[in-house]
């Protein structure tokens, strides 16, 4: 069967995430961006999944997508806590003194 | 193979010349170490130098008295004794004696051979090669040598490194030594080189004074530089010819089979060195300046022996000159041209010298050209003798001069300012400048003419006229300005120190001052500076010399006069060259040799008396009340001459004619010399010296060491360009990232779809 | 391979040293005197062994590898421990040790500031090992990791107890000298990789190369030319010589000079000409080239310096120019005259050094239009300069010669199918060269040590008192060890015992192998015969 609304739909979240994540300066919002990245991106295995009928690689792999990120939003979010607590903001464009 | 030749003794000494050299080696180590120590017992060190000089003479006269008997002999079917040091016999090669020869010998030379080093599995050896121009060379070289360390003895007493004159002197002789009985180049260019250290060390033996340390330097640089052309005509030949021994080379090259261009190379290389070493032009203008050390080392090194040694060369190699420059075609050669344009400049040059050791400089660089000539043109023989006979009358004249200065002139070397009138004063060293001067000038019957005028007869001989005039031309240049020195140092009337003015100049803290005890010295107002001290001061005026200066003197005069008739064809009397001419070698050359005629012999006798004359008379500037007498005509002056000898001498003046022709052009030829000859070296040495500069500066430190800082900048500059890539910002890494992984996705894209 | 009996021998000569250090480490760094006792009795330790190892030297056998050792060692990288001494390696390793011994003898009382002779004599002794390594590692990981050894002790001795630039010297040689030996690392890689050699080992690699094509070999000669020439050093690659030299301490320059830069040139001959003809060949006129320009080179920056050690250095760079191009003419006589010129340019210019230190020592400066008329206030200093300055411009009769001369026969006839007029040019230039060292080294002489001294140091020295002056080096040594009171710092007092004692083996030397030269000859003549014959034969060249 056809997949390409499927695939579009991946692909227009996928873009939505990575505006959000370079664009926008509040670490949550760029955390939730990423969200939706790792969500478009589970969109789309699923859709191949679909398609290829027998193969549960697809599936398998979006479940670990999803444990992923829960893991990794946890953590994230535990460090934009700390760094507001450290720096009363959570600006990411002024967060730069680890540069070269 | 090796063949069991009953090897015939060629006579104890002959056997053991290898012994010559190691005499004076020995006791230049005991001066050197023992010297201080032994003090007054072997008056620092100096009686070693004698002794073993003494011995080294008697050797090289047992060896010659050897070689003589093994001369007359002349067996030809002896063969040549090459006995290697582990005492096997090597094949042997066979002289054939021919008949037919009446001049020359063919004995054939004492050859020994040890192994000196090993390289490329073949081994090269060090020894000894005798034969008759070594001997002569031996017995000179020890003779003038020992002669000269006995004068030192008195002259050089005092000395502030009294120890150490004796000690180089003596390591010169051990080297000069060794060079002449070398048994191969390699051998040879050891004692060269050894010489010319020891020439450095002498010449600069009082290098307090800046202008000595310069001529030292230059001596050795110009060497030095000549000695490119020697280590590279040694390695041509050694190439071509496939061994460094001499005799072997010789005798390939004579075979023809080598190509003669190669030889041809190989002897202007080998010339470019003689040039160097022996001071002809253009390479001329260190010996000059080389009279800035003590007399006895002028006397010894820079007139008889060591600048011999270019000379020397070309004799010992003359197989490789004579095929090389193909003198058996009788074209003209290098040799010839380069010697006489010597003989010519500097007979003019030394014509202008005030000092009086300057013009025996000259005098023997023309000297040696003359050597030279004979050798270019195939006259061997007396171009041999004429080392023989000139070594001796030209130490004479550079002991005599010593002994002016020690006695007469108060250290002064300049004719013009502190001498004249010494003949009364001095008149052993009178009589013995007298008797040197017309053996140099080449008058019948002294040594000189015998020698000299038979280079110039064969000279002519051999096709050669121009250059035989030419001679002739030096030969009235020699006479004119040995008659002029002798007018101004022995005859007129006295001038400053030689009249007795003692110019005391401020006694300079540094001149001179050291702490042997019990001497003074004071700087000398000579054109060098060179000053040396003598112990007690005695009289102001001039007096003769102490015994050790004169007795040498003595020995020297009686010897320069009777080395002539060793070899004097017009009587007869031809031992030089049947005791010493190779005859029927295969390592040397059949020449030919001019018959003797008188009337060659009085035009050349003319020629030298007329310069004589020209030089005494017309050179001479009276300082006394006699000046301005006269400006008479030619004929009339001689015709005094002949009458009123004193008078005439005391009385002239110069003619304007000669004046305008002999000044100028000698003047000029001098400007020449210093102005642009020697100008291009010291301009080559600036130019060096800058180019090094620039090269440091802009090249190495600029350029090549700009390329490693200016990596090392690179390198940083870059990092501190990329550093900005890290901005500490997340979003922009991140969206590098996905940029990145976009460009990498749609690569791979279009990549499957091409695909 | 090689004969094995005594083949505890060599690794003993090559490690002692390290033992020395192991024990100096316990020993606190106050006790500067037992330091300096145990150094030298350590080097003293490997000298011994090394005599031995001399004395155990089969002569007649020197084109064979002696005293062979072949362990495993790094498996996993076919590194095996092999080592051997032969004609070839026999002059350099027993050199090594003398210098070391030598160097510690004039360290007695001369420890450069700031001073802490344990940790300066710790480092000279494990250089001792680095350099005694270098010369009998036949594995050329073994090889490498003895050649990159020696570079950390100097940089140290450079950067810590140098002079004012230190810090530049010492870092510029490291990295100067590390990008070289990086290429030299590659060479022996691709070397490795290409013949499809089961070890590194030198003789195994020379048959697996045979096989390799011209091209092959002339690129890995490049990379290993390349590491050899910045430590020899050759034109260009040697700007790193003049810093490092005078900035070094005098023993730094010493060693530097004597042993450092003949790694290089050993290098060549040991490694890159056996295994590689073909790339040698290929490589020979470039590297003629380039040691004539070197020559010319490095006496022209001669003439240009004001300063005595930088003088020294450049002269350095025109003598390896002679041993470079006795290397590059491939024949038995040119190699013969490169190591030959290697052993007298280590006890010549190493000499040399030892005066600038003592000048340094007396006048703190090396300033030449500061100095001046050396032979009035130090005589014996003086002569020993003289001495020095006529071995190091090739006076027949002194070692000089014979690095120079059969370098010039040499390059009259090289190897067939070599250029011969190129050679020959190279030949011409070389001679010249020979007339520029008497030039630079005379013109130093003069400035130095003829005339009167500067007024700057005219009362700081004493005269020699009737009985010293210019008699030269009077024997047994006895110490002129009179210090005057001086009005500027400068303390010019004459050659002390310890100067005498640490010198008088290398003057010595410097006149016997000049009359004598067989002694060296005949030990290295067996190997580089072989070494040539070989190569001969790979490139296809008859006899």
């Amino acid at each position: 069967m056809l997949i390409n609304q499927f695939l579009l739909l991946g692909a227009v979240l996928f873009c939505i995430g990575v505006y959000g994540v370079i664009a926008r300066r509040n670490a949550v919002l760029v955390l939730m961006s990423i969200e939706l990245i790792l969500n478009s991106v589970n969109i789309n295995l699923l859709a191949f999944a679909l398609r290829n009928g027998a193969d549960i690689a697809g599936h398998t792999f979006a479940l670990y997508v999803i444990a992923v990120a829960a893991a990794e939003v946890g953590v994230g979010l535990a460090i934009v806590l700390l760094i507001y607590r450290n720096r009363r903001s959570i600006a990411l464009d002024e967060l730069s003194t680890m540069k070269g | 193979m090796l063949a069991s030749a009953t090897a015939e003794s060629a006579g104890w000494f002959l056997e053991h010349a290898w012994i010559i050299p190691i005499v004076p080696a020995v006791g230049f180590l005991f001066e050197l170490f023992l010297g201080k120590r032994t003090g007054k017992l072997s008056n620092h060190g100096a009686y070693f130098g004698v002794a073993a000089l003494f011995v080294a003479l008697v050797l090289s006269c047992g060896a010659a008295l050897n070689w003589i008997d093994r001369a007359d002999a002349g067996h030809g079917d002896h063969s040549a004794l090459v006995v290697s040091g582990a005492g096997e016999s090597l094949p042997v090669l066979s002289a054939e004696g021919e008949g037919g020869h009446s001049v020359g010998t063919t004995a054939t030379p004492v050859i020994k051979q040890w192994t000196w080093w090993s390289n490329g599995g073949t081994t090269f050896s060090i020894g000894q090669h005798v034969d008759g121009l070594a001997v002569v060379l031996l017995v000179v070289v020890s003779f003038i040598s020992f002669f000269v360390h006995l004068y030192s003895l008195e002259y050089v007493r005092g000395d502030r490194r009294f120890t150490h004159f004796f000690a180089a002197l003596t390591l010169f002789t051990a080297s000069m030594l060794n060079m002449v009985i070398a048994e191969n180049t390699l051998q040879l260019l050891l004692g060269w080189e050894l010489m010319g250290l020891c020439s450095f060390m002498l010449i600069g033996h009082w290098w307090e004074e800046e202008p000595n340390a310069r001529a030292a330097l230059k001596a050795f640089f110009t060497t030095r530089t000549g000695d490119v052309g020697l280590l590279v005509g040694i390695c041509i030949l050694y190439f071509s010819t496939g061994t460094f021994s001499i005799k072997d080379t010789n005798e390939v090259a004579l075979a023809g089979t080598i190509d003669s261009r190669v030889l041809m190379w190989a002897a202007i290389a080998l010339f470019v060195g003689c040039i160097g070493k022996s001071g002809q032009f253009p390479l001329h203008t260190w010996l000059p300046d080389a009279m800035a050390g003590p007399t006895p080392v002028s006397s010894l090194l820079h007139s008889s022996t060591m600048v011999v040694a270019g000379v020397y060369l070309v004799a010992r190699l003359y197989g490789v000159f004579y095929q090389g420059f193909d003198m058996a075609g009788g074209g003209v050669n290098l040799i010839l041209v380069i010697s006489v344009i010597t003989i010519l400049i500097s007979g003019l040059l030394a014509c202008v010298q005030t000092d009086i050791k300057k013009v025996l400089a000259y005098s023997t660089v023309g000297q040696l050209a003359y050597m030279m000539l004979g050798l270019g043109a195939g006259a061997w023989t007396m171009a041999v003798f004429h080392i023989f006979t000139h070594a001796f009358f030209k130490a004479l004249l550079f002991l005599c001069a010593g002994s002016v200065a020690h006695s007469g002139s108060h250290h002064s070397f300049d004719m013009k300012k502190d001498m004249g009138g010494l003949w009364r004063k001095m008149p052993i060293t009178f009589w013995t400048w007298m008797l040197g001067t017309v053996s140099l000038c080449g008058i019948i019957p002294f040594a000189g003419f015998f020698s000299k005028d038979e280079i110039l007869a064969n000279v002519g001989y051999q096709g050669y006229e121009l250059f035989m005039w030419l001679g002739l031309l030096g030969a009235f240049f020699t006479a004119a300005y040995m008659g002029r020195a002798t007018y101004l140092t022995f005859l007129g009337s006295p001038r400053g120190a030689a009249a007795g003015e003692h110019h005391e100049e401020a006694h300079d803290p540094h001149a001179g001052h050291d702490a042997h005890a019990a001497h003074d010295s004071h700087a000398a107002h000579d054109s060098h500076g060179a000053h040396d001290s003598h112990g007690a001061h005695d009289s102001h005026g001039p007096h003769e010399s102490p015994a050790l200066i004169t007795v040498p003197l003595v020995v020297l005069a009686v010897v320069s006069v009777a080395s002539g008739f060793l070899n004097a064809l017009p009587f007869g009397l031809e031992y030089f060259t049947n005791w010493f001419e190779p005859a029927s070698q295969e390592y040397f050359p059949k020449l030919s040799h001019a018959p003797f005629h008188w009337s060659e012999a009085l035009i050349s006798v003319a020629i030298a008396l007329a310069g004589l004359l020209v030089g005494l008379g017309l050179f001479a500037k009276d300082f006394g009340p006699l000046k301005g007498l006269t400006k008479r005509f030619a004929p009339a002056r001689w015709g005094h001459t002949f009458l009123v000898n004193k008078y005439y001498l005391d009385a002239l003046y110069e003619q304007v004619v000669v004046r305008a022709l002999a000044h100028p052009i000698a003047r000029a030829a001098y400007w020449v010399n210093q102005r642009v000859i020697d100008q291009i070296v010291n301009t080559a040495g600036r130019i060096s010296a800058g180019l090094g500069r620039w090269v440091y500066r802009w090249i190495d430190q600029g350029v090549v060491d700009g390329v490693v800082n200016g990596a090392g900048m690179t390198a940083s500059g870059s990092g501190e360009g990329l550093k900005g890539i890290q901005s500490g910002k997340v979003q922009q890494y991140g969206a590098l990232l996905f940029g990145a992984a976009s460009v990498a996705a749609i690569v791979l894209v279009v990549y499957i779809r091409a695909k | 391979m090689g004969m094995t009996s005594n083949n505890w021998v060599l690794s003993a000569g090559v490690f002692a040293p390290l033992v020395g250090v192991a024990v100096m480490l316990f020993v606190p760094k106050s006790e500067e005197q037992l330091h300096k006792v145990i150094a030298l009795a350590t080097a003293l330790v490997t000298l011994g062994i090394g005599v031995f190892t001399l004395l155990k030297f089969d002569f007649d056998q020197a084109n064979v590898l002696q005293f062979f050792v072949d362990e495993k060692w790094i498996p996993v990288v076919k590194a095996r421990y092999v080592i051997g001494l032969d004609g070839i390696s026999l002059p350099l390793y027993i050199l090594s040790m003398v210098i070391v011994v030598l160097v510690m003898i004039y360290s007695w009382n001369h420890i450069p500031s700031p001073g802490n002779p344990k940790a300066f004599l710790m480092l000279m002794l494990v250089l001792a090992t680095g350099m005694n390594g270098t010369f009998v590692a036949q594995d050329l990981i073994l090889f490498f990791v003895f050649f990159e050894v020696v570079l950390l002790p100097m940089y140290f001795m450079i950067g810590v107890w140098g002079g004012e630039q230190r810090q530049y010297a010492s870092l510029k040689f490291f990295l100067y000298t590390m990008f070289g030996s990086a290429f030299m690392l590659i060479a022996f890689l691709g070397l490795f990789f290409q013949t499809g050699a089961e070890s590194f080992v030198i003789s195994e690699l020379s048959v697996g190369a045979a096989a390799l094509t011209k091209g092959t070999q002339a690129l890995i000669f490049a990379g290993m030319f390349l590491g050899f020439a910045v430590k020899v050093p050759m034109f260009p690659f040697h700007t790193w010589l003049p810093d490092a030299h005078t900035q070094a301490p005098t023993q730094g320059s010493v060693l530097l000079a004597a042993i450092l830069l003949k790694l290089g040139t050993y290098g060549f001959v040991r490694i890159a000409i056996p295994i590689l003809p073909l790339g040698a060949k290929e490589w020979a006129p470039w590297i003629g080239l380039l040691a004539v320009i070197g020559i010319i080179y490095g006496a022209l920056g001669c003439l240009a310096q004001t300063d005595m050690k930088r003088l020294i250095a450049f002269s350095s760079v025109a003598h390896m120019g002679f041993v470079m191009l006795g290397i590059s003419t491939l024949t038995d006589f040119g190699i013969n005259a490169a190591l030959f010129g290697m052993v007298a340019h280590g006890l010549i210019t190493g000499m040399l050094f030892f005066v600038a230190g003592s000048v340094k020592d007396r006048y703190h400066t090396l300033e030449i239009n500061r100095l001046g008329g050396m032979l009035k206030q130090l005589p014996k200093l003086g002569w020993i300069l003289g001495f020095c300055a006529m071995a190091s411009l090739g006076l027949p009769g002194l070692a000089g010669f014979w690095g120079e001369f059969p370098a010039i026969l040499a390059a009259y006839q090289p190897m067939e199918g070599l250029n011969t007029g190129l050679f020959r040019g190279y030949m011409v230039v070389a001679a010249i060269g020979t007339v520029f060292a008497a030039a630079y080294l005379l013109w130093l002489y003069q400035r130095t040590a003829f005339g009167e001294p500067k007024p700057e140091f005219a009362d700081g020295g004493h005269e020699g008192h009737g009985g010293h002056d210019a008699g030269g080096h009077g024997h047994g040594g006895h110490g002129h060890e009179d210090e005057h009171g001086d009005a500027h710092g400068a303390d010019l007092h004459d050659v002390n015992a310890y100067e005498w004692v640490a010198w008088a083996p290398l003057l010595l030397a410097i006149v016997v192998f000049g009359l004598v030269p067989d002694l060296m000859f005949r030990v290295m003549d067996p190997a580089v015969t072989d070494l040539v014959r070989n190569a001969k034969a790979a490139i296809g060249i008859g006899g």
